[in-house]
């Protein structure tokens, strides 16, 4: 049983940054996600054929990215938070060697479920952005 | 651009636009939602939430049950390994092979806005409704001239219970013809440093960097060894001279930097506050080290990096 706690929408204030995440993107985590998510496009563990189609070297599949802002969000909120809708918006792909870092901040408080503004930034730029809402404890 | 190329464009566009409202029809999902498909997902995204796996931990949360991660949504009614149909399929099958074959092949997504009803147990077995929402005019992206097409899915269990919707674009474009020419890393050129301010106090020490010399002005009257760069001792005197600095020392304070961000940098961006063996302090970043691994006091070495032909500066990374 895990003893990770909960946080409450009583603790949480716009403008509360969340916790940095440092996504190392190796080839493996970049072909183990798509493959989990059931996505078998050769543009995510084919770096020959990813070329032909014109990207310098294979990249993480959007699911994946859900995935981790998934994450990211629940690292933050805990194991009671419920997830409401997560909307995003692809920039920069993810390419092997790179680090994804994730960052966001509370914009937006309704009752219990609160409205998370964040980012994925890579070396290139931002990969992703965009709004997650959450419910969390009273 | 021709009369004719507007012509046949336009024609092309009505063409795609005729799929506009198409609905896709039901796709179901090869397996109900299962403990291990969630395994290997969360194993995969190292998401450590217990309520994915641990149905001890599940039932004291307010989910009461093993959940799937809400964002693995799409996972369980998608098509796996099996290629798309070479004829026929349905209306986003043909529209996909009208892109492909005007030389639209290479595709990514670019938008994705899931809202869920409610999380997915175990056991729950899902289908999609997928609707062909709008199909955009030709747009030249920094991936390539292209188009993007956008559906709007519903999900619902096997029994018709509502449990999600999501809308998804994608941009089927032609390879090769992205705003960058392709280059071989594909990244961007990276932005230079910013340049320090370079004074005739300070000059010898940045011409000394450039020589991979770490060095210390220290007075001709008393010896004090001073950094930053004065042109006064403490003790009154303006003759110096310099000495070369062994380049270890130890982490006397640090931060982290996350914001503002700089292009010319990575982040996020651990700075130290370097004690030289000699005395004295100077600032620099700190490299070949995790963030969150340094520590106060922490033993290390210079490391330089030539930053472009202008600018060579010290960093410090863990002496071994």
């Amino acid at each position: 049983m895990s003893t990770t706690t909960s946080r409450h929408a009583s603790d949480v204030n716009v403008g509360d940054e969340l916790p940095t995440l440092a996504v190392p993107l190796t080839r493996t985590l970049i072909v183990a996600t798509a493959i989990a998510s059931r996505d078998y496009q050769d543009v995510h563990h084919d770096p020959g054929l990813a070329q032909e189609r014109g990207s310098p070297d294979i990249f993480m599949n959007i699911l994946s990215t859900n995935g981790f802002v998934g994450r990211f969000i629940t690292d933050w909120a805990g194991p009671d938070a419920v997830l409401r809708s997560v909307k995003i918006r692809l920039g920069a792909p993810n390419h092997p060697g790179d680090t994804m870092v994730m960052s966001g901040s509370v914009t937006k408080k309704d009752g219990n479920v609160v409205k998370v503004s964040l980012k994925g930034a890579n070396k290139i730029g931002d990969h992703v952005t965009g709004t997650v809402d959450v419910e969390l404890l009273p | 651009m021709t009369t004719t190329d507007v012509d046949e464009k336009a024609a092309f566009v009505a063409k795609l636009r005729a799929f506009e409202g198409l609905e896709v029809g039901v796709e179901e999902g090869a397996d109900p939602v299962n403990q291990p498909m969630i395994r290997h997902w969360v194993e995969a995204i190292g998401d450590a939430n217990p309520v994915y796996v641990d149905p001890d931990a599940a039932a004291q949360s307010v989910h009461g049950q093993v959940i799937a991660p809400a964002v693995m949504l799409q996972a369980w009614v998608m098509r796996g390994i099996r290629n798309r149909p070479a004829e026929g399929g349905s209306p986003r099958d043909e529209l996909l092979r009208l892109l492909d074959d005007a030389g639209f092949s290479s595709v990514v997504a670019t938008n994705c806005e899931q809202e869920y009803d409610r999380m997915l147990h175990v056991g729950d077995h899902l289908r999609t409704r997928t609707v062909i929402d709008s199909i955009s005019d030709e747009k030249q992206t920094g991936l390539g001239v292209g188009h993007f097409v956008t559906t709007r899915v519903e999900y619902e269990t096997l029994d018709g219970e509502p449990v999600a919707r999501m809308l998804f674009r994608i941009l089927k474009f032609k390879p090769g013809t992205g705003r960058q020419a392709p280059s071989d890393d594909g990244a961007k050129a990276r932005p230079r440093r910013p340049r320090p301010s370079i004074t005739p106090d300070n000059a010898f020490w940045f011409e000394g960097a450039l020589q991979h010399r770490l060095l210390i002005q220290a007075c001709d009257h008393c010896d004090t060894l001073r950094h930053p760069p004065e042109p006064r001792c403490a003790c009154g005197s303006y003759d110096w001279h310099v000495r070369d600095a062994s380049g270890r020392g130890t982490v006397y304070s640090y931060v982290v930097n996350h914001y503002p961000q700089i292009p010319a940098f990575d982040y996020p961006l651990p700075i130290g506050l370097i004690e030289l063996e000699e005395g004295t302090r100077l600032v620099a970043d700190l490299v070949g080290v995790d963030p969150s691994a340094v520590t106060i006091g922490m033993p290390v070495v210079v490391e330089w990096q030539d930053l472009d032909e202008e600018l060579s500066l010290p960093a410090f990374k863990p002496a071994k």
